[in-house]
């Protein structure tokens, strides 16, 4: 039978199911065929907060969306084309997100009778006529899967397991995708045991034939290779990159790292990833508590490596007064907040962008610090590069910001070579000249920044310490102006560190337009498809979005001043408004949105638009 | 002890030109004094040798080595120490904690310390009171103390040290007094021989806010009949003409009269390695003056040669290497399925 091909453009596509449905990898396979294919690709995971939350529960649903066309991608997409639900708690949690239209595949199996009470159905969706304005397809998943593998020795539970694939199989027919891809995935996965490889590819492989032989389905649909710059392209996650440029900026250093972590959604899989780099010198520490993780990355860098720490907003709490210590103590550290919902325990599995204002300013005392964001999964390589940079070379804690929405998701990365990264120098003392002169631990360059002196270096040995010090010797002092002196010049030392990054640039549109809107962090994609469709509009509105967060580059005040209206969408209630506004006196027009989730580029289009005429 | 040749160094070279700045009459003049006799003797160079400490009258200290040195935060010199061990196990590193510091704010980090046995030494400066804030009651204070926080009494029941660092599985334990000079040194100088986390409580009296807390243990009228010192391979003998032992009665310590025709031999032998018997010593915790009272044990309680953390890590780092070879960044960043648009 001859189906017919659509050609579209741009397709979003949430699968959801129980939390052990397996989703996830379902998403991520589907994810990197298309990447592979040359599709721009970007992806949102959504899991439920409980490991295993109980079955057939809307709590327990855990979701996968992914955006994938032949343009570009920069978000995973706003509402969905198509919605694959196993059961019947994934329709109600999802519907809402289909567009009118839409496809929903539904797992006919997931909508029995108890299914539908744990998910609070009075009445069976798929025959009560309330999904008519969509395209409604339910296919049984369950009983083919069992049918195609009614000769396996596998038990029912392995059998049930393999469900996911008949989707994925039947999803690459779809699409016109090969399987080859997530077969290997399937060999390597499995290495070693053939009858869940052979099991596994087998339902695969039936879900693609089903596509091809039903009758439910009269065509399928073509999204060609999309046109980014030419290059090498791999697919990665955020906490990845995140775990890649540690290493990157270790080698390049010639710093060992001291990797000292507590578990913590959603940092958790930098530890995980990291701890894999052991013949790249990585030393991966799980801790005894937050606390700790930062105290053995600060005493990691007193012995001359490369001291990390990562946690979320409540581990960031928590070892917030040991930033302080390495802020008097003007070592290197690098601090990444991988932020999520707050305050307190908040929303661990959701994204938010609240820790902006605990970054800047969550210390005792004045405790200035570097401040860097990253904007998209694979940026989080170059961004965490540059704050690794920084705290080396102007030995300082530097926080690196990332977020849920930044660390689960994915997109495709055209990743350097290692000989085009900025060379990183660390600021190792040297010996001193004659045998009578004594060390000043804390005498300064030009930049301001001390050097550093490592145990070990002889004739070196000194003391520091928590209690302020006294100028260029790093002695006890409560002399009162030697405390300004010293408050004033720490703040100074970062202030300057403004020379040396880059200067502020637009990303898109002119600057003096009527309209800039203005970002940080994780909204970029949202921002960026939004501004671009208002500019296709005929517009005049820009986009720009800040990295460094402290120091600001040293444009980005006159730039600012050029624009009548200036418009901040933040997944957060207006922390960074607040600073532009403190900072630059100026009266800009926040766009909060604090549901745990990203931006939709429509929410800000729509937002943004009245202000454009 | 021979000494070792190596640094030529003397005790006074450890000194620092900072003035040393404890009360008059503190306890931690002796202790700075045979650190530094003591680190001279084990031979290190001042830049091979560290001492970390967190907050309190103690955690001073590492003002006045003229050593690396780092004056940390409250609680957290263990855990600074670990990374610091983590990455170099070229150093000697000293950690000096108090009760406060290290029972109570920063309990946490002492006993995975001990259990991950990273190879360190640290001298736990026990003066049963916050002196820096002064004179509140602390984790390790008796019952029913009056201090500035306690005007009616402490009501907490206090911490034993030595059990607390068995229970976390240290790999040596030992207790000595600020008071007794040469004791201090010879296990100063143990403790930093001993391959893993030494862990060395130190009596000290503070004598502004809990002056004479330990008399009873340094007074030399009482002092024999209350202490006892422990030595590997030699019976417990303790007393003022040495004329009494410690027998075990199945698991039970008796105080038998070797005047009244005990005999030695049937005395128990203390024996370093025998981890049960040295939990058996860290119950004589009663106040070793009243009636009928086991003597509180001085020296080396326990002490075993178990795996390192820090070893086993370079171990596993070199072990990566070998199998995988060295990092490659090119091909991490690579990764193993790319494709090319042109």
């Amino acid at each position: 039978m001859t189906k017919e091909v659509l050609q579209k453009k741009e397709v979003t596509i949430l699968f959801a199911g129980d939390s052990g449905d397996g989703m996830q990898l379902t998403g991520n396979q589907f994810t990197n065929t298309n990447a592979l294919f040359g599709n721009d690709v970007s992806t949102f995971p959504d899991f439920p907060a409980e490991i295993r939350a109980p079955q057939g529960t809307v709590a327990g649903v855990s979701g996968f969306q992914l955006n994938f066309g032949s343009v570009d991608v920069f978000t995973p997409g706003d509402a969905c084309d198509v919605l694959v639900v196993m059961n019947a708690a994934a329709l109600k949690a999802n519907l809402q997100k289909l567009k009118k239209g839409g496809i929903i595949i539904a797992n006919a199996a997931g909508f029995d009778h108890r299914n539908m009470t744990l998910s609070g159905y009075e009445f069976n969706p798929l025959e009560d006529g309330s999904l008519e304005e969509f395209d409604l397809h339910e296919v049984d998943v369950t009983s083919l899967t069992r049918e195609a593998l009614k000769e396996s020795e596998l038990d029912r539970k392995s059998i049930d397991r393999c469900k996911n694939m008949f989707v994925l199989g039947f999803l690459y027919w779809m699409y016109s995708r090969k399987l080859d891809n997530t077969i290997k995935f399937i060999e390597d996965k499995f290495s070693g045991k053939q009858h869940l490889i052979d099991a596994n590819v087998k339902v695969l492989k039936t879900g693609y034939h089903y596509g091809d032989t039903s009758e439910t389905f009269t065509s399928r649909f073509e999204v060609k290779k999309a046109v980014l710059p030419a290059g090498t392209y791999r697919s990665i996650m955020g906490n990845q990159a995140t775990a890649y440029g540690i290493v990157a900026a270790s080698k390049k250093s010639g710093l060992e790292v001291f990797y000292g972590s507590y578990p913590i959604t959603p940092a958790s899989d930098i530890l995980h990833e990291l701890s894999k780099h052991k013949n790249f010198g990585v030393k991966t520490y799980q801790a005894e508590d937050e606390i700790a993780a930062v105290c053995a990355a600060i005493g990691a860098s007193f012995g001359g490596s490369l001291g990390v720490t990562a946690s979320s907003g409540p581990g960031i709490a928590l070892k917030t007064e040991a930033i302080g210590l390495a802020t008097i103590l003007e070592i290197p550290l690098l601090v990444i907040n991988v932020q999520r919902g707050g305050p307190s325990t908040g929303l661990p599995t959701k994204t938010e962008q609240s820790d902006l204002m605990q970054a800047l300013y969550g210390r005792n005392g004045e405790a200035q610090i570097p401040v860097i964001a990253s904007q998209s999964p694979s940026d989080c390589f170059e961004t965490v590069y540059e704050a690794t940079r920084i705290a080396i070379e102007h030995m300082t804690p530097v926080m690196f910001l990332s977020d849920g929405y930044l660390a689960n998701g994915a997109e495709p990365w055209a990743f350097p070579q290692s000989k085009d990264l900025k060379e990183i120098k660390p600021n190792f003392a040297k010996p001193l000249e004659n045998k009578d002169e004594k060390y000043l631990p804390y005498k300064r360059d030009e930049r301001l920044v001390r050097d550093w002196a490592i145990p070990g270096m002889k004739g070196l040995q000194h003391r520091i310490g928590g209690l302020e010090k006294e100028n260029e010797t790093g002695n006890v002092s409560y002399d009162p102006a030697n405390h300004e002196f010293m408050v004033k010049t720490r703040a100074e030392k970062i202030e300057k560190i403004s020379e040396f990054i880059p200067k502020q640039k637009l990303e898109q549109g002119t600057l003096g337009s009527k309209v800039l809107v203005l970002g940080w962090g994780s909204t970029y994609g949202s921002i960026r498809m939004a501004v671009t469709q208002l500019l296709d509009d005929g517009h005049s509105v820009a986009q720009m979005h800040v990295k460094y967060l402290n120091p600001f580059p040293s444009n980005l005040e006159e730039m600012l001043k050029s624009f009548d209206t200036i418009i901040m969408p933040e997944i957060n209630d207006k922390q960074f408004y607040h600073v532009i506004r403190s900072k630059f006196m100026i009266d800009a027009i926040p766009l909060s949105k604090i549901k745990g989730l990203p931006f939709t580029s429509a929410e800000i289009y729509e937002f943004v638009k009245p202000y454009c005429s | 002890m021979t000494k070792n040749p190596g640094s030529g160094l003397k005790a006074r070279d450890f000194a620092t030109d900072q003035d040393v700045r404890w009360c008059p009459g503190c306890g931690d003049y002796a202790i700075l004094k045979q650190v530094q006799a003591a680190v001279a003797e084990l031979g290190k160079e001042k830049h091979e040798t560290v001492f970390i400490s967190g907050i309190g009258c103690s955690s001073r200290f590492p003002y006045y080595m003229d050593t690396y040195g780092m004056h940390s935060i409250h609680g957290r010199a263990t855990a600074i120490s670990s990374g610091l061990r983590a990455v170099r196990d070229d150093l000697s590193i000293w950690v000096v904690t108090g009760d406060g510091d290290s029972l109570s704010i920063g309990g946490n980090h002492l006993i995975h310390l001990l259990r991950r046995n990273f190879d360190l030494n640290i001298l736990l400066f026990n003066n049963e009171i916050y002196g820096l804030t002064k004179g509140q009651y602390s984790p390790t204070s008796p019952e029913g103390l009056v201090t500035k926080s306690s005007p009616y009494g402490v009501l907490d029941h206090p911490f034993n040290p030595i059990a607390l660092a068995l229970g976390a599985d240290a790999s040596f334990v030992a207790r000595v007094l600020d008071r007794d000079p040469k004791h201090l040194k010879d296990e100063l100088i143990r403790a930093d021989q001993h391959k893993g986390a030494s862990f060395v409580e130190i009596y000290q009296n503070c004598p502004v806010f809990n002056d004479g807390a330990f008399n009873s243990m340094t007074d030399k009228d009482s002092k024999k009949d209350n202490t006892m010192f422990l030595e590997h391979g030699k019976p417990l003998i303790f007393g003022a003409q040495m004329n009494k032992g410690i027998k075990l009665d199945g698991f039970k310590p008796v105080i038998v009269d070797l005047e009244e025709g005990a005999s030695t031999d049937e005395l128990w032998i203390h024996d370093e390695n025998d981890k049960i018997k040295a939990t058996i010593l860290a119950s004589f915790f009663e106040d070793p003056s009243s009636e009928g009272a086991l003597p509180r044990p001085f020296g080396v309680f326990y002490q075993n040669d178990r795996r390192t953390y820090e070893h086993a890590l370079n171990e596993q780092m070199s072990e990566a290497l070998e199998h995988k070879g060295e990092g490659d960044l090119d091909a991490l960043l690579r990764g193993n399925s790319t494709w090319e648009i042109s």
